[in-house]
This record gives structure tokens, sequence and C-alpha cells, in this order.
């Protein structure tokens, strides 16, 4: 029986691999849009006023509010196709993760821009800075450093929840490993390795991060001196 | 020691400035005005407004009431262009407030490049030329937290040197630093002032006051109750309340009389 698993593993692997590839176009993709438009709307509910600021917390309590699948179903079947929008169920997928991913993203960026003292802001505008110049220049620069933890974090759920993209069709891992199990009655071997596929690809990323994080790491900054 | 500033021409005039946070009157019209080379030393009790009055001038807290005049032109009434007048006006804080991303070099020659459009070159050998001032120069690529705390405030020191500012404010520049790192901070402003820099410092060393100030104000829930040279305040101040509080901070600080 082991054999027989083996084997079959062998012969899924390639075909789950190029559903990996679709995964991480996928996660790539949100987590992309998702930056694009969470980091400025964590820079609009910090500094922008009431109006903005408010707008902005609606949004977030709406695409933190739903379930995934049901804002995937309610974008791709409902709003989607009523607007006959003809997207694929791809960069459908892509568009309802990276407007959802936006909402978490845009409060681990508030988080940070929240943790970097008043005091830059005050040295920065005493030199004459603009305050968008002093956001830019001297603030993100440091928030931006800090996010990254909790960025990593993002990636590593956004990774495996992109696995719901399977409900709409998207030849994901997970879309694929069913039609395999589906087919070959063999659905241990199948989902086993489905399941390494998503560990390798959450260690990997993360790692890849802290990496970036160690990288970027202001010299002396939050060591004990 | 107080400089000849007889004749020179005014450059900061403060006008009945006046703030409120909440129904806490904290500035209750203050005016006084500074003229080029002069030292101002502005001492008084904690929460009497010291703080804020500095940032009243450059307008990082924007006063109710008052107006503030550099050079001829009024601040408060270009609220528009107040980083023009923000770069003329450098500030010293309390707690240093260096970049923390950036190393000694990069934060002074950030306002240069930023603000000033300085090409980068020409803004670190100018920034290199700051930190020499301060006795930096060996320091230039460390970040701030790879410095002592006196060294971080003489770095915000040649961050606002380098602007070429018109008048430097300065807000209790060592108090948040330990007691042996005062000296090399309080020597740097010194210098600056024998050199004829345009400097309001508020401060609680009465020493450094009393040597190095043009003139000295006494401020005390948001009003100037005394104003003088440091011979006049010292010696023989027109309020009981001066006398007092000097006397009080000297014991604190154990300085003397005679101690110069």
């Amino acid at each position: 029986m082991i054999r027989e698993y083996i084997s079959l593993i062998i012969q899924t692997f390639p075909y789950l691999l190029s559903g990996s590839i679709t995964t991480i176009g996928l996660v790539c993709g949100a987590l992309g849009l998702g930056f694009v438009l969470g980091l400025p709307m964590a820079i609009g509910q910090v500094y922008g006023n009431k109006f903005i600021s408010g707008f902005i917390s609606l949004y977030v309590w709406f695409f933190r509010g739903l379930p995934e699948l049901v804002l995937l179903f309610l974008f791709y079947f409902g709003l989607f196709t009523t607007l006959h929008l003809n997207l694929s169920a791809f960069h459908a997928a892509i568009l309802v993760l990276g407007l959802r991913s936006a909402a978490y993203q845009s409060q681990i960026f508030r988080g940070s821009l929240n943790s970097i003292g008043e005091g830059q802001m005050l040295a920065a505008l005493s030199l004459g800075m603009k305050k968008y110049n002093a956001v830019y220049d001297i603030i993100l620069p440091q928030a931006l450093r800090i996010s990254i933890p909790g960025w990593s974090n993002e990636y590593a759920i956004l990774l495996k929840d992109s696995a719901t993209a399977y409900a709409i069709g998207v030849m994901e891992i997970l879309t694929r490993a069913s039609f395999v199990a589906t087919r070959t009655y063999q659905p241990l071997p199948v989902y086993f390795l489905t399941g390494v596929i998503f560990i390798v690809l959450t260690y990997g990323g993360v790692k890849l991060l802290a990496m970036l994080e160690k990288r970027l790491k202001t010299p002396g900054f939050g060591e004990e001196r | 020691m107080s400089k000849i500033t007889e004749g020179a021409k005014v450059v900061l005039r403060v006008e009945n400035i006046c703030k409120c946070f909440n129904t806490n009157e904290i500035l209750r019209g203050i005016s006084f005005e500074i003229k080029k080379g002069e030292t101002k030393v502005v001492i008084g009790p904690s929460g009497s407004g010291k703080s804020t009055l500095l940032r009243c001038i450059n307008q990082l807290t924007v006063p109710d009431k008052g107006s503030i005049w550099l050079e001829g032109e009024e601040v408060t009434h270009h609220m528009k262009d107040i980083s023009r007048f923000r770069q003329k006006m450098g500030m010293v804080f309390q707690d240093f407030n260096l970049f923390d991303h950036l190393n000694a070099l990069q934060n002074v020659t950030i306002g240069l490049i930023k603000v000033k459009k300085m090409d980068k070159k020409e803004a670190e050998a100018k920034a290199m030329e700051e930190l020499k001032r301060v006795g930096l120069e060996k320091q230039a690529c460390l970040y701030p937290a790879q410095l002592s705390g006196g060294q971080k405030q003489r770095v915000s020191i040649a961050r606002a040197l380098a602007m070429d500012p018109t008048v430097i404010l300065f807000d209790e520049p060592t108090s948040a630093l330990d007691p042996e790192l005062i000296g090399e901070v309080l020597e740097v402003i010194k210098d600056l002032a024998e050199g004829g820099m345009t400097m309001i410092v508020v401060t609680h060393e009465m020493g450094f006051a009393r040597s190095v100030a043009s003139e000295i104000i006494f401020i005390e829930e948001g009003i100037v109750i005394d104003q003088g040279t440091p011979h006049k305040l010292f010696t023989n101040p027109e309020h009981e309340r001066t006398k007092r509080f000097i006397h009080k901070i000297a014991e604190l600080y154990g300085e003397t009389e005679n101690n110069q």
C-alpha cells in the first residue's frame, strides 16, 4: 500500500506543483493589491481627516466582517455577474482576496505608523519638511520596517486562505488535489502531498521575509546597549 | 559676560502669545524680542509653558492669539508657507528626536537634501562640517541607537545648524541626559553662543544660564514674571518669586553663587 501511495504521490506531484504556481500567482497578486491599497488606507486613517478615516473604517469593517467564502461568492457569482464584469475565476479571486487583504494590511500598517513616536514628525516639520514629505521620508521607512513581522503573518494566512478559491474553480493546489482524489479514490496520499506543499510554501515565504527584515534592520535599533 | 548686542537688529519678535489647551491656559500673553547674536534663556517651573512657548514660535503648536515675526515677516500670517519659516528656525528637542532609521550623517543631510534640495555630495560635505563642529565627525556612520545621549543631542544640534537657521530654539536640551553627559552638550551650545548664533534656550541649568545668557526670561503660569541680564536676575530680581525659584533650582542642582 505504501508503495502505491508513493507512486501516486510521484505521479501527482507535477500536477499539483503547477497548481502551486497558480496559488503563488494568486497570493502575490492579492498581497500586492492589498499592499497598494492597504498602505494609503493606513496613512489616510492615521493622518487623514475625519471623513477619510471614517470611510476607511467602514471599508475595513466590511471586509473583516464577512467570511472569505461569502465574499468570494458575493463578488464572483453576485456582483461581477450582475455588473457583467467578465473576469476569470483567477482574476476575481485575486481581486476579492486583495480587497480583503487590504483591510487587514491597513491595520498592520496603521499599528506601525502609530508606534512611531510623535517626536519624529515634530523633528521633520521643524526642519521645514511638509507633512506629506515627513510621512514619506521619515515615518514610512521606519513604520514599514516594523510592519514586516505582521506582514509575514498576513502572507502565511493569505496563502492558506487562497485555498478557498477552490470554491469558485480556480485551478490552484486544492482544486487540483480534489480532482486527483476523486479520480483515484486515494484521498490520503493526495491531501498529504497538498499539506506538504502548503507547509513548504508557508515556511519558504516566512523565511524570505525574515531575511528581508534582518537585511533592513537599522543597526543598533532594539538591542541592549 | 553678556555679549554686546546693542544696536543689533531684532530678528525674532514674539507678541502677546496666548495658548489654551481645553480650559487650561498655558500661555497668557507673552511678548519679547531677540536681537541678532543674542542668547535668551527661558527659565521657570515645570508646567509654566516654556516648551509650549518654543513650539508656538515655530508653529508646531499654533497659538490661539498673538503673532510671531521673523526678520520683519509675520510668521503667524503666512501659515500656508510655514515650512519656509521653520527652515530658518532650528529646533533642538529634549529627547533629541533623531531619525532612528538614519545614521548621524544622514540625519544631518536629510533636511538639506529634501528641504533645501541640495545635491547629495554637497549636503554630505556640509553635514560633515557641522558634525565636526559638534565634535562627532568620527561617529558620522553610527545610528542613533549606537550613540550615547550626549552624542545624540550633539547630532541633533548639527542637524539644526546645517539648515543655516536665523535662530535656534533649544527645548531643555540637557534634561534627558545623564549628569556626566550634560557638560559636552552645554559646551557645544556655549561655543555657538560665543560664535554669535541667535538662540532661545529653555533650561534648568542655572550655571549655564548665568554664563551664557544675554538675557534671562523667567516665566511662571504663562506670563513673564521677570526678565533681565543674568546679573540682575541672580542678584537683584524684581520679584520674590524669581528669587525663590532660582534658589530652589540652585539648591537642587548643587550650584552655588560662585559656581561658574
